[in-house]
C-alpha cells in the first residue's frame, strides 16, 4: 500500500509540473521574448538581450497610443471596483438573514457568471441603440464590467460572511449601538482585510476584461480592447512587451491583494 | 429598533446589486428576446413579429455546421478541462499533506486567471508558430523535417487556447469538492479491505461530482459564447456560434444576431439544467 502511493504521488506530482509549466509557459516565453535587443523578432533565437523594446512601448509610433487606453481602463477599474465592493458588501450582508427572493438574486448572479458572454456584449448594444443612447466604455462598458465582476465579488462577500462571528455585532448592539453605527465600528473594521482583497481582484477582473466590453466600448477603447487591435498591425516585440508590462501590473495587484489580506488578519487575530 | 426596519432590511441592502443586475443583465436579455422577432431590411430593424430571424437559421447549412462546430468545441474542451483539472485537483487534496503547501500550490493555478486573456492567447503565437519553438525543437531533434502547421491557426489551436483559459474554472471546483470528503470515510473503507481503486471508485468519485458538475456547467458555458480565442487561435478558419454573432452585430443585423443569441441562451441552459438534473450540486452552495 505504501509503496504504490508513493508511485502515484510522483506520477500525480510529475502531472502538475506539467500543468503549471503550460499554465506558465507562455507567460515566461513573451517576458524573455520582450527582453530582446532592437534586432529583435516575434520568434527565437533570440539574437541580443536588452531593454529596447520595454522602451518602445512607450513611443507612440510604435505600438500606437497605449497610455490613454491605459488611463481609461484605470479610471473604470476604479469606479467599477467602488460600485462593486459597496454593493457586494451590503447584498452579502442582506444573505445573512432569509428574506424572499433571496434565491432568485442569488441565481441571477449566478446567471451572470455563466451566460455566454456575447449576450451581454449584444443585449447592451441592443438596449443603447434602442434607447438612442451611444455606447461608451464609461456607460456601456461600465455595465458590462458590472455583470463579470459583481457576481464573483458577492460569492466571495458570501462565503467571507459565512465564516464571520456575529457575537461582536450582537454585543455592540445590546449596548445600544444602531444598525450603521455597529456597521462602521464593528463590521467594517473586521471585514476591512478581506474586502481590501475583494477590491484589488475586482480592479484586476476590470482591468483586463475584454469579451464582454469588445463590442459596446464605443468610440474609445480600453486597454485590453486596444491590445486586441494591435494583434493584427504591430509585428514587433514592442507587442510582447506590452504584455509583460500590464501583465506584471496585473502581478503586482493580485500580489497585493494575497498580502494585504494575510498581514491584517493576522495583526487581527494578534 | 423597529420591526418594519428588521423585515425591510435585507432588501434595502440587496437592492443595489438587484437593480445592477436587472439593468444590465435581465432587460438586455429580455430585448435581445424581443429584437429576435423583429424586421431587417438591409440596414435597419423594424418592430414586427416574423418568424423568419429563426427560420433562417434553421434553414441555412453554413450555420448549422457552425452551431455543430461549437459543440464540437465544447465538447473537446470540456474533456480535456476534465482530464487535466481532475488529476491536479486530487494532487493537490489528496497527496499534499500540509494546508500551507495546498493553499500555495492552489493559488498557482489561479494567478492566470486574474491576467489578461488577450495576452494569454497572444503568448502562444511564439510557441506553436510555424517558426515557434515547439516546431524548432521537433526539427532539432529530427522528429519532423517540415514545420507542423496544424499547431497554431487551427481547431487544434482554439481548443489548447480555451483550456489554458478556463480551466481554473474545473480545477476549483473539483478540489473544493475533494478537500471537503470526510478523511475518515477512506480510512474506513481501507480497513475493510478496498484496494486503492474500490476507494477511488465508491467513495472519492461520487462525493466529487457536484464539483465535477460545477466545474461543466462553467466550462460548457464559457466556451459556447467564445469568439476571441475562435478569432486569434483559428486564424480566420475556424468558426463559432459566438463570432457569427459577433459577425453579424458588426454589420447591424441586430435581428438575426438576436435569433442566434437566443438559440444559443436555449442551447446552454439545455445542457445547465441536464446537469443539474443528473447532479444535485446544492450541497457545495
Amino acid at each position: 500500500m505504501m509503496k504504490s502511493r508513493s508511485l502515484s504521488f510522483y506520477l500525480l506530482a510529475a502531472f502538475f509540473a506539467l500543468f503549471v509549466l503550460f499554465l506558465y509557459g507562455p507567460m515566461i516565453t513573451i517576458f524573455i521574448l520582450s527582453l530582446q535587443g532592437p534586432d529583435g523578432t516575434l520568434t527565437f533565437p533570440i539574437r541580443s538581450f536588452g531593454f529596447y523594446w520595454l522602451g518602445q512601448v512607450f513611443q507612440e509610433q510604435r505600438v500606437g497610443n497605449f497610455v490613454e487606453p491605459f488611463k481609461r481602463s484605470i479610471v473604470l477599474g476604479l469606479i467599477v471596483t467602488g460600485l462593486v465592493a459597496s454593493m457586494s458588501t451590503l447584498a452579502a450582508m442582506a444573505f445573512r438573514q432569509r428574506f424572499r427572493g433571496s434565491t432568485v438574486l442569488f441565481y441571477l448572479s449566478i446567471a451572470a457568471l455563466i451566460v455566454p458572454s456575447i449576450l451581454i456584449s449584444l443585449g447592451l448594444g441592443v438596449m443603447f441603440q434602442l434607447l438612442g443612447w451611444s455606447t461608451s466604455w464609461l456607460t456601456s462598458g461600465l455595465g458590462a464590467h458590472l455583470t463579470w465582476a459583481l457576481p464573483i465579488a458577492f460569492l466571495i462577500m458570501l462565503g467571507i460572511f459565512n465564516r464571520f462571528n456575529p457575537t461582536y455585532e450582537e454585543a455592540a448592539k445590546d449596548l445600544g449601538a444602531n444598525d450603521p453605527k455597529t456597521f462602521w465600528e464593528i463590521v467594517l473594521p473586521l471585514i476591512l482585510p478581506s474586502l481590501i482583497g475583494v477590491s484589488l481582484l475586482t480592479f484586476t477582473l476590470s482591468y483586463d476584461e475584454f469579451t464582454r466590453t469588445s463590442l459596446v466600448s464605443g468610440q474609445y477603447n480600453t486597454l485590453p480592447l486596444e491590445i486586441f487591435g494591435m494583434t493584427t498591425n504591430v509585428t514587433s516585440p514592442a507587442l510582447y512587451a506590452l504584455g509583460t508590462l500590464t501583465t506584471l501590473f496585473s502581478f503586482t495587484m493580485i500580489i497585493l491583494a494575497y498580502i494585504t489580506v494575510s498581514q491584517l488578519s493576522k495583526r487581527q487575530r494578534g | 429598533m423597529s420591526k418594519t426596519w428588521t423585515v425591510f432590511k435585507p432588501y434595502l441592502l440587496a437592492a443595489p446589486q438587484a437593480i445592477a443586475l436587472a439593468v444590465f443583465l435581465v432587460f438586455p436579455i429580455v430585448l435581445i428576446g424581443v429584437v429576435s422577432f423583429w424586421e431587417f431590411n438591409g440596414y435597419s430593424m423594424t418592430p414586427a413579429f416574423t418568424l423568419d430571424n429563426y427560420i433562417g437559421i434553421f434553414t441555412s447549412q453554413v450555420t448549422l455546421k457552425t452551431y455543430l462546430n461549437t459543440f464540437k468545441f465544447v465538447g473537446l474542451v470540456w474533456l480535456a478541462t476534465l482530464l487535466i483539472a481532475y488529476p491536479v485537483a486530487f494532487f493537490l487534496s489528496f497527496h499534499i499533506k500540509k494546508l500551507k503547501w495546498q493553499v500555495l500550490l492552489f493559488l498557482i493555478c489561479t494567478i492566470p486567471f486574474w491576467t489578461s486573456n488577450i495576452i494569454r492567447m497572444i503568448s502562444w503565437v511564439p510557441l506553436l508558430g510555424k517558426a515557434g519553438l515547439v516546431n524548432q525543437l521537433l526539427m532539432g531533434v529530427g522528429l519532423i523535417n517540415q514545420p507542423l502547421e496544424f499547431l497554431l491557426y487551427s481547431d487544434f489551436a482554439v481548443v489548447l487556447g480555451m483550456v489554458h483559459l478556463y480551466i481554473i474554472f474545473m480545477i476549483a471546483p473539483i478540489f473544493n469538492s475533494l478537500m471537503r470528503i470526510d478523511r475518515t470515510l477512506i480510512t474506513a473503507a481501507e480497513d475493510m479491505g478496498a484496494s486503492g481503486f474500490d476507494v477511488f471508485k465508491e467513495i472519492i468519485l461520487p462525493l466529487s461530482a457536484p464539483g465535477i458538475a460545477i466545474g461543466s456547467i462553467f466550462v460548457v458555458t464559457l466556451v459556447m459564447g467564445e469568439f476571441v480565442t475562435v478569432r486569434l487561435m483559428g486564424g480566420g478558419q475556424a468558426a463559432s456560434i459566438g463570432k457569427l454573432i459577433q459577425t453579424q452585430i458588426g454589420s447591424l443585423q441586430y435581428p438575426l444576431a438576436a435569433a442566434n443569441a437566443i438559440i444559443l441562451l436555449t442551447v446552454t441552459l439545455v445542457v445547465v439544467f441536464s446537469i443539474l438534473r443528473v447532479v444535485n450540486i446544492r450541497k457545495e452552495l
